[in-house]
């Protein structure tokens, strides 16, 4: 789950890390309200995804009324696909020193990473690519997480050695984002030395590991209703389905990420444009097929249906039961191309065709028919 | 002679009672695999699909002298499940279950450094499967025959799909291995490919990446540094739409390295011959 800003600086507050005075507005007069109590205030658009400032989605606020017009601008805007739902109001910062912590999973060294530099602010990419000696590393062991004395050796090697007094807790505190909420990627950025000297995360990033989700109930329950994401993902993950949203024409139905992804290579090369990416997983039965297939007829663009399962862990009978009730129970009357093999391959086959359902050859021959259907 | 397993391989199933663990200890045993075993605490003391049932991975190698697991266990007890048959002398656990923590997994690897014998294939893989001989893991074996092209992949499905294609054009494989598609793995690439340059069956080698990390441009590596193998590699997702971005730390640990692009201008400046479809796959390894 992405955390919104105002959602991440909550827990992050929960683990003991200074964070500054702030309010959540979801109205122009919520903000206006926000910043009579708390003075300037900088007016920032709750969206889980990067690049908000750059798409005019933060503001600062000296009076009541600027922030009221900022609010009034901001909320309901549109950035990257995400409708803005509310507006954080927090008091504007003195800035003296930016820096840079954070923490993701290092896949290559299949081991947490914890990164730090002291020079912080939009442009840490920059800094990656042009000076990686200036971002510190550290993989803690995951059973024990950082040690003190590791923590200082990562603060030292970022040249920051002069402010490890205060740093040290924050950083101990950002990896404890891990054991307590299964954070995949936990962002500072920039974490702030205001002008009297106080260190304070200015940003905050936090998406926690969704395979985790059974651990942190709690989580979704209190922030998952505020993010508003693309309708039909929200709707597909309701079902429990892997879904994204695409531009095209053509719905995509797979089972295992990887058949998946290679449809959609094969409706590309044969010239189609996909609607989704819609992976419905090893051990996909009728009612998880039939899922899918409503969400991807809840898209008003899309002209026509390919679906392709290779079984291993899928079975082919299931599979195919599960197509023949949707379509008769969603009424599809979309041209339909379906791809079926692997195991229990001849008892699916056998039931698509019962029931009028022409299974296609290969899946390059399947995303060639299902293009020209769609013309 | 194939890689990491053989038909007197003696394999056991962790989860052997439940649905999936059921039906697909009943597929391994069809193709001839020497399943001696399972383990499932509730069951304990029982039989079944014709096997003892045990309560503890320690106590089935001690019974049944098994080197070799399948796990189907649910994704919160997965982790649990690899390190006891770890800890056990277990020396190949095949993970199959779907949807584990990644920080489950990442102490998973930590813990497996303190047994340096142990390969872990996996988790959210498909298995692994050495035609005529035996298979741990769910590939469906009607697709396979023996042969010379040895398939090292991180997708499930596209490796039944590229493994039938190859059956159909009279190709036959030694050993059949998905890593899985998670993102933190047991066996790289680079492993597997390792074992399969020292196998005197394998001729061949197809190679099936995804866009997302960079175990494949680490494989191009290797393979740039010479391989006796006729290799083609296929990367799936070229098309797919990059992730919804949020903060900047997977970018700077992973770069430019990663997308579908990076993974095929590896394996062309290795050398490697780079198929587009799956189709391909099969018509370029007959011309190597």
């Amino acid at each position: 789950m992405k955390l919104l800003e105002y959602q991440a600086k909550e827990l992050l507050a929960s683990l003991g890390i200074p964070i500054p005075a702030g309010q959540v507005a979801r109205t122009p007069e919520e903000a206006a309200q926000a910043c009579a109590e708390l003075g300037a205030v900088a007016v920032k658009a709750q969206v889980p995804v990067g690049g908000r400032g750059k798409a005019g989605g933060v503001v600062v606020a000296r009076t009541p009324e600027e922030a009221r017009a900022a609010a009034a601008r901001i909320i309901g805007m549109d950035i990257k696909g995400h409708r803005v739902p509310l507006v954080y109001c927090e008091a504007a910062l003195e800035i003296e020193r930016e820096i840079y912590v954070g923490l993701t999973v290092d896949r290559d060294a299949r081991a947490n990473i914890l990164m730090l530099s002291a020079r912080g602010g939009v442009d840490i990419e920059q800094v990656a690519q042009e000076t990686p000696s200036a971002i510190a590393r550290l993989h803690p062991n995951p059973w024990r997480g950082p040690l003190d004395f590791e923590i200082n050796q990562l603060i030292w090697e970022a040249g920051l050695g002069d402010r490890a007094r205060e740093l040290a807790p924050v950083i101990k505190r950002l990896y404890r984002a891990v054991p307590e909420y299964d954070a995949v990627t936990a962002e500072i950025n920039p974490l702030v030395v205001t002008a009297e000297g106080r260190i304070m995360a200015g940003d905050a990033k936090l998406e926690t590991d969704e395979n985790a989700a059974f651990r942190h109930r709690d989580l979704e329950e209190r922030y998952a209703p505020v993010l508003e994401g693309d309708p039909l993902e929200v709707e597909a993950k309701r079902r429990s389905l892997t879904y994204v949203s695409l531009d095209g024409e053509i719905g995509v139905i797979g089972n295992g990420a990887g058949l998946c992804m290679g449809t959609l290579d094969l409706v590309a090369r044969a010239g189609g444009r996909a609607a989704n990416f819609c992976d419905i997983g090893g051990g996909a039965r009728a009612e998880v097929v039939e899922n899918a297939l409503a969400v991807i007829l809840m898209n008003p663009k899309v002209k026509g249906i390919l679906i392709n399962v290779f079984g291993g862990i899928t079975r082919g009978d299931e599979v195919a039961r599960g197509l023949v009730s949707a379509r008769d129970r969603l009424g599809l009357r979309l041209p339909l191309v379906v791809r079926l093999s692997g195991t229990n391959e001849e008892e699916g086959r056998a039931i698509l065709e019962q029931h009028g359902i022409v299974p296609g050859a290969n899946g390059w021959e399947a995303a060639k028919k299902i293009v020209e259907l769609t013309r | 002679m194939a890689i990491l397993l053989h038909a007197d391989t003696p394999v056991i199933v962790q989860g052997i009672t439940g649905r999936e663990g059921t039906f697909h200890a009943q597929q391994m045993q069809a193709m001839g695999t020497r399943l001696v075993g399972g383990v499932s605490p509730s069951r304990a003391g029982t039989t079944h699909l014709g096997v003892p049932v045990f309560a503890t991975v320690a106590q089935a190698v001690r019974e049944t002298g098994a080197t070799a697991s399948g796990i189907f266990v649910p994704p919160a007890f997965a982790a649990d499940a690899i390190m006891e048959a770890v800890a056990a002398g277990i020396t190949l656990v095949v993970c199959i279950t779907e949807g584990i923590p990644v920080q489950d997994m990442i102490r998973v690897k930590d813990f497996m450094r303190c047994y340096p014998e142990a390969r872990l294939v996996g988790p959210n893989c498909p298995g692994v499967l050495t035609p005529g001989a035996a298979k741990i893991g769910i590939i469906p074996q009607r697709f396979s025959r023996p042969g010379p092209v040895g398939i090292v992949s991180r997708s499930g499905t596209l490796t039944y799909e590229t493994m039938a294609a190859l059956t159909a054009a009279g190709l036959g494989q030694s050993t059949i291995v998905g890593i899985g598609g998670d993102p933190v793995l047991g066996l790289s690439f680079s492993d597997v490919i390792q074992l399969f340059e020292g196998d005197d069956q394998t001729t061949h080698l197809v190679v099936i990446g995804e866009i997302g990390g960079s175990d494949e441009e680490r494989a191009a590596e290797l393979l740039a540094r010479g391989t006796r193998l006729k290799v083609v590699a296929f990367i799936s997702g070229r098309t797919a739409p990059e992730g919804k971005r949020m903060g900047h730390a997977g970018a700077i640990v992973s770069g430019d390295r990663g997308t579908a692009r990076s993974k095929e201008e590896a394996f062309r400046s290795a050398g490697v011959a780079v198929a587009e479809t799956t189709d391909q796959i099969v018509e370029m390894l007959t011309k190597l």
